[in-house]
């Protein structure tokens, strides 16, 4: 099984981002559970999410305490909230941000300027589906294919097809 | 019938739509709110043919279901914590009139303090007022539920209403593989409400929500217990119809490896799911444990359950709720009606949240036992 | 044998219930007095005084109402 646990603030689409990558492996023939943890409903407070991956039915449900891979929105959470705490040795983080950032030694971390293509693409700061474009490209975790089906799927019309492109980019670059 | 990754509240949604209810009053609460939100979505759609009564409470949702259903149409509403609080006096309105309501419970702890997560205080403090209250593990069987809960509630032998509870966040919020099933295959499972005993008809008047006085009251009372005992078959047999139709099979209750088990942990709703995986784990380090999911909370299905634990040592019941001084409400019941040790735990209050470790705590607990009821995961400074 | 949920499957069965048997008191109407203003309709709980003011002695319960709202004293509370 694989487990991803998200970052984001309220309102920067970090539940649906995992409930996208459930859909997704879905598509790909695999089984999956996604959920998210609110602290606070409210527009800027951390929020965590999960996804869970399987061959098989996924029973357990309890909140994901130590990922495969960590996935953050927004790298202002790295000093509100342990982002690598639980990490698997071997795991990864993936981060939208521009700056180093610093990881324990068994862990990898790979950055990606997502911010700077929701803003070029967008046209404004939503990453969550840009993120997960560089995690279908770093991890094989899920398809890209099944990955670009599901965003049109949820988001249909104009924002599918621009928030479609900003993913593949992302896809693409990683 | 497709497959698609969905939440439980989309589920329970899907199978309201399905259930083809004609009045629709439902006020929005968290966790409950996304399943208002897609029958709003329905209804607007032609999805439903139904009056969708955006109603100012909750205590006026039900109120508005009571009427409906006596009026002698299919009625379908939802709610949470605070919410079914506000409903609590007609709740008992609705058992007395005998009017078949389905409702769904994303069930949500009580203020106070403030919580919106989750706990089963909500429809556990409901549990004396009538009504059938089945306790779901998923998204499938929260969508599956709901469709038998029609046609127990609408049974003749039974009429009393069904409350669906299902965990708020850990299901309502929790998007997983469900299986929709085909509108023809729901009606054939689950033909129109053609009601027997309250409808609105000019031509035969009749009056609903009377006066009984004691000469009366008492046996309309007895009627409901009756009732609710009848519920217990024609719950079996619902779930045996539904087996056939649709390859999925449920019972009032449903062992795990109890045969052969020396301690059986005893529990409702979605933490069995991960009891059963602990269950596994600890069976393959050589200890032999069960679990028991109790899905029909009322009816309390006595016969079942104790045939179920009939050849193990112990018991270990795991509630979600409270009944200060006295443990949870399922370990006082299992106590009243099972005769075997048992221990009592209480676990996941207000959402926190209960982990492998706090089901082999437990397991522990019950093979040395320090107290009658103990509260897991409790931050002792 | 109560109906399935108390349900009462015919109308104005409450007639059925003769409330009149009630009374310890029994008004009385002095025709002579009546000014006409309706008081005793309007304000008898069980409907039991008509328009004419004539008073249906099955379904009035001997309450006083109307002789204590009768703004001329034209009735006048018996024992039976």
């Amino acid at each position: 099984m694989i487990e991803i646990r998200f970052h984001g603030r309220g309102g920067q689409g970090a539940v649906t981002a995992a409930e996208i990558l459930a859909k997704a492996a879905f598509k790909d023939g695999k089984y999956s559970q996604a959920f998210p943890f609110f602290g606070v409903e409210r527009r800027g407070a951390p929020v965590m999410a999960f996804t869970r991956i399987d061959d098989k039915p996924i029973q357990i449900r309890y909140q994901v305490y130590t990922p495969n891979y960590v996935l953050v929105l927004d790298d202002g959470l790295t000093n509100v909230v342990d982002v690598f705490s639980g990490l698997q040795d071997g795991g990864s983080v993936i981060i939208n941000t521009n700056n180093d950032i610093e990881t324990k030694e068994s862990a990898s971390v790979y950055d990606i300027d997502a911010t700077g293509i929701a803003l070029d693409m967008l046209g404004k700061n939503i990453v969550n589906t840009i993120i997960l474009g560089y995690l279908a490209k770093k991890t094989n975790i899920v398809s890209i294919e099944s990955l670009i089906e599901v965003i049109k799927e949820v988001f249909p019309g104009k924002i599918g097809e621009s928030n479609a492109k900003a993913t593949l980019k992302a896809y693409e670059m990683g | 019938m497709t497959k698609e990754v969905m939440t439980a509240n989309k589920a329970v949604a899907e199978a309201a739509r399905l259930a083809k209810p004609q009045v629709i009053p439902v006020f929005p609460i968290t966790p409950q709110t996304s399943i208002s939100e897609y029958l709003a979505q329905y209804v607007a759609d032609g999805d439903v043919d139904a009056k969708y009564v955006k109603v100012e409470s909750e205590h006026s949702a039900i109120s508005a279901a009571v009427g409906a259903s006596g009026a002698g149409v299919r009625v379908f509403t939802a709610t949470s914590s605070q919410g079914l609080m506000l409903m609590h006096e007609i709740l008992f309105a609705a058992a007395g009139m005998r009017v078949p309501i389905v409702m769904a419970d994303a069930n949500r702890s009580i203020s106070a303090p403030l919580s919106i997560w989750n706990d089963q205080q909500d429809s556990i403090s409901q549990r004396d007022a009538g009504w059938l209250q089945i306790y779901v593990e998923n998204g499938q069987e929260a969508l599956d539920t709901t469709l038998m809960a029609y046609k127990i509630a609408e049974n003749e032998n039974v009429l009393l209403p069904v409350m669906v509870c299902l965990d708020g966040f850990i299901l309502t919020h929790t998007v997983e593989p469900v299986e929709i099933p085909d509108q023809s295959t729901v009606d054939k499972f689950l033909p129109p409400y053609t009601p027997k005993h309250a409808y609105l008809d000019t031509n035969e008047p009749m009056s609903i929500g009377t006066l009984a006085d004691p000469g009366y009251y008492f046996e309309a009372r007895h009627d409901m217990e009756v009732a609710m005992e009848n519920s217990i078959d024609v719950m079996k047999k619902t779930e045996e119809e539904f087996e056939q139709i649709f390859g999925r099979k449920y019972d009032l209750v449903e062992p795990y490896k109890c045969d052969d088990a020396e301690i059986i942990l005893v529990a409702m709703g979605s933490v069995c799911s991960t009891i059963r995986v602990i269950v596994d784990e600890l069976r393959e380090s050589g200890e032999k444990v069960g679990l028991l999911k109790i899905r029909a909370y009322r009816p309390f299905p006595q016969k079942d359950i104790v045939e179920a634990v009939k050849n193990c040592d112990k018991l270990a019941i795991v509630d979600k709720n409270i009944s200060f001084g006295m443990g949870g409400a399922l370990y006082t019941d299992m106590k009243a009606k099972v005769d075997k040790e048992t221990y009592g735990f209480i676990v996941g209050l207000g959402g926190r949240d209960i982990t492998p470790d706090s089901i082999k705590e437990i397991y522990n607990k019950t093979k040395n036992p320090e107290k009658a009821v103990t509260w897991i995961g409790l931050k002792e400074d | 044998m109560v109906t399935i949920g108390c349900v009462i499957r015919a109308p104005a069965t409450s007639k059925r219930n003769k409330t009149g048997s009630w009374r310890t008191f029994k008004p009385i109407l002095n025709k002579d007095k009546c000014v006409d203003c309706d008081n005793c309709i309007m304000f008898c709980p069980d409907a039991s005084v008509n328009k004419d003011h004539d008073i249906n002695y099955d379904y009035c319960k001997g309450c006083g109402i109307c002789a204590k709202e009768c703004p001329v004293n034209a009735i006048e509370m018996i024992k039976e």
